[in-house]
């Protein structure tokens, strides 16, 4: 059984970790934009956390969900209903057959992650169900969501089956029965703006003038309209090298912030091209890269450096946190 | 053969890319024999991944290793009790360890791929422009094209995109004003001292000069992309009937 999609929202498609191995055949690695919350999404009902799940963008879908299901949503609020009652995210619910979810008004965060226990039933492309957009690859025929897809399910493992029953025998009137336990924690920044984003000096740092080093430092920059999966564009002091400079093309990575001539920053994101000639100002820590996933065109940041070797630091940490919270949600579930 | 170990040639340069990924630079010049040593390691790397390690990306001058500082950590912390170390030191370590094992020969002979080319009308609308800026005719714009051999420097901007050197001067050619909106898979194009083909359908402001009936990208094959860093190009002049008859047999 399946899911019907009555609305498609604004940009829905299947992402899981990424597309690995492919960069130097020019295949970029795409996935979720917030591979924080698709971990989390799918720990919360079960599942491996890499499996593919829905990255729901701003305007998010209305659903019509064709079986009994387990569900947890992560990542942005972006208002998520059931029978027009708000639904709550970072917690496995369970949902009856032939109810609809729909997403509403956006509350924080830009991109929510929806995962099913047992996942969606994608081939994978290049070993990953990551849609691509560009090439009209992977995911749902290689494309966002349309109204009228029908997404296959797999059925859940019997260990998210038995919550799945669990939750299913407490279900009396009322369309969704949650767990009581939840995830108490998101890295999404409700309140207060400009967003401090942590970054380490990137390649090219010192070619740049001494007043565009001061202000990539001290100025705050605006996430402009023109910011997508590929990167986020970011609006305010111009940065100028200090000279021309001869660039060669090499590889970029992600949250790799480059500054083409114009001089407004680009975070390169999941769907960056694997080189690119243009300068390098910074590199955005591993752990920030989610927050600025979730930013929304509009939003302010501002940069404050790190060294690489407290990033590396913050993200094992966030690695081992991961670990630990798979093993006590596996308790949770028995 | 006695060649020197490339990890003491000068001008290597390593250097962290955030957390998870090491650059190695072998020079700040653009040639063939720069791009040799990049292969090298590539060849190796391919062979000989070490633990850890998610993939390279090969450019121009360089190669990017990614790798999951996680495992780096786990499998090098237990052996050397070298709890403090960065990911990268340890990264870096193993790829100068890589490099004392290998010379120049690692790279190989290049492979040399034939691309076939239907040269002009409707596949190559800008062939006419490219002959009359460089005060050519059209077969002498299509012998020059095609009786150049193109290194693939590196694969990028689209999959399967070939970053090619070695086109003559003589057929150097701007880039439109206005790009085009779509260009079909398969274009041959030039822009400036470039020349390349197309992979998927992409816009663009290449001059376009002819197409080819092969598939660069092939999503469903090992390796997806036709060509790889490293290889040789000849571009081959096939008549419109050819180039039919070829996409036929691929169907």
């Amino acid at each position: 059984m399946s899911i019907k999609v009555l609305r498609p929202g604004l940009l829905t498609s299947i992402q899981d970790l990424g597309r690995y191995g492919y960069q130097k055949h020019g295949v970029i690695v795409s996935g979720a934009m917030d591979s924080y919350s698709l971990r989390m999404a799918n720990l919360l009902v079960g599942n491996k956390e890499d499996q593919a799940v829905l990255e729901i963008t701003l305007v998010g879908p209305a659903l019509l969900i064709e079986k009994d299901i387990l569900l947890a949503i992560t990542g942005g609020d972006l208002s998520p209903t059931v029978g027009g009652k708000p639904i709550p995210m970072y917690r496995p619910v369970f949902l009856k057959k032939g109810c609809i979810l729909q997403f509403g008004a956006r509350k924080s965060g830009c991109r929510s992650y929806l995962a099913i226990a047992g996942g969606y039933n994608i081939s994978e492309v290049m070993r990953s169900a990551s849609t691509y957009l560009r090439a009209g690859l992977g995911g749902f025929e290689g494309r966002a969501l349309q109204v009228d897809d029908v997404l296959q399910l797999k059925d859940p493992q019997e260990k998210n089956a038995s919550l799945l029953r669990q939750l299913a025998s407490s279900s009396s009137a009322s369309s969704y029965v949650s767990t009581k336990w939840f995830l108490g924690r998101s890295h999404i920044p409700q309140e207060g703006e400009p967003v401090k984003i942590r970054v380490m000096r990137g390649r090219q740092f010192e070619q740049f003038s001494g007043d565009s080093k001061d202000a990539f430092w001290n100025c705050p920059f605006q996430v402009s309209s023109q910011s997508d999966r590929m990167g986020y564009r970011l609006s305010g002091t111009a940065l100028k090298l200090a000279e021309p400079l001869e660039m060669i093309s090499e590889a970029v990575s992600l949250g790799t912030v480059q500054v083409p001539p114009d001089g407004n920053p680009i975070i390169l994101l999941a769907d960056r091209q694997t080189v690119g000639g243009y300068p390098k100002i910074a590199q955005v820590a591993l752990v920030d890269v989610a927050v600025v996933a979730q930013l929304k065109p509009g939003s302010k940041i501002c940069f404050q450096e790190i060294s690489l070797r407290e990033a590396e630091r913050l993200y094992l940490i966030r690695e081992q946190e991961i670990q630990t919270l798979q093993r006590a949600i596996r308790l949770k579930m028995q | 053969m006695n060649q020197t170990p490339l990890s003491v040639n000068a001008g290597i340069e390593m250097l962290p890319v955030g957390e998870s990924a090491i650059v190695i630079e072998f020079g700040k010049t653009i040639s063939p024999a720069i791009h040799q040593k990049v292969r090298a390691l590539a060849r190796y790397l391919d062979s000989y991944p070490f633990p850890g390690m998610v993939e390279y990306v090969a450019a121009y001058t360089s190669i990017t290793v990614f790798y999951d500082p996680v495992i780096i950590k786990n499998r090098n912390d237990n052996q050397e009790k070298a709890g403090n170390r960065l990911s990268y030191t340890i990264v870096s370590g193993l790829i100068e360890e890589c490099m004392s094992k290998l010379d120049d020969s690692f790279a190989g002979q290049a492979r040399i791929v034939e691309i076939p080319v239907c040269y002009g009308g409707d596949f190559g609308p800008d062939i006419e422009y490219v002959a009359e800026y460089n005060k050519l005719t059209v077969s002498e714009v299509i012998e020059i094209h095609s009786s150049g051999q193109y290194l693939v420097y590196m694969i990028g901007f689209a999959p399967g995109f070939p970053y090619v050197g070695g086109m003559s001067e003589r057929i150097s050619t701007p880039r439109r004003q206005s790009p085009r909106m779509s260009i079909p898979a398969g274009t041959v194009g030039i822009a400036g001292m470039q020349t390349g083909v197309y992979p998927i359908v992409t816009p663009g402001g290449w001059q376009l000069i002819g197409r080819t009936p092969l598939a660069l990208f092939r999503p469903n094959e090992y390796p997806p992309s036709l060509l790889q860093s490293g290889d040789i190009v000849r571009f081959c002049p096939i008549s419109y009937k050819e180039f039919m008859d070829y996409k036929g047999e691929g169907q």
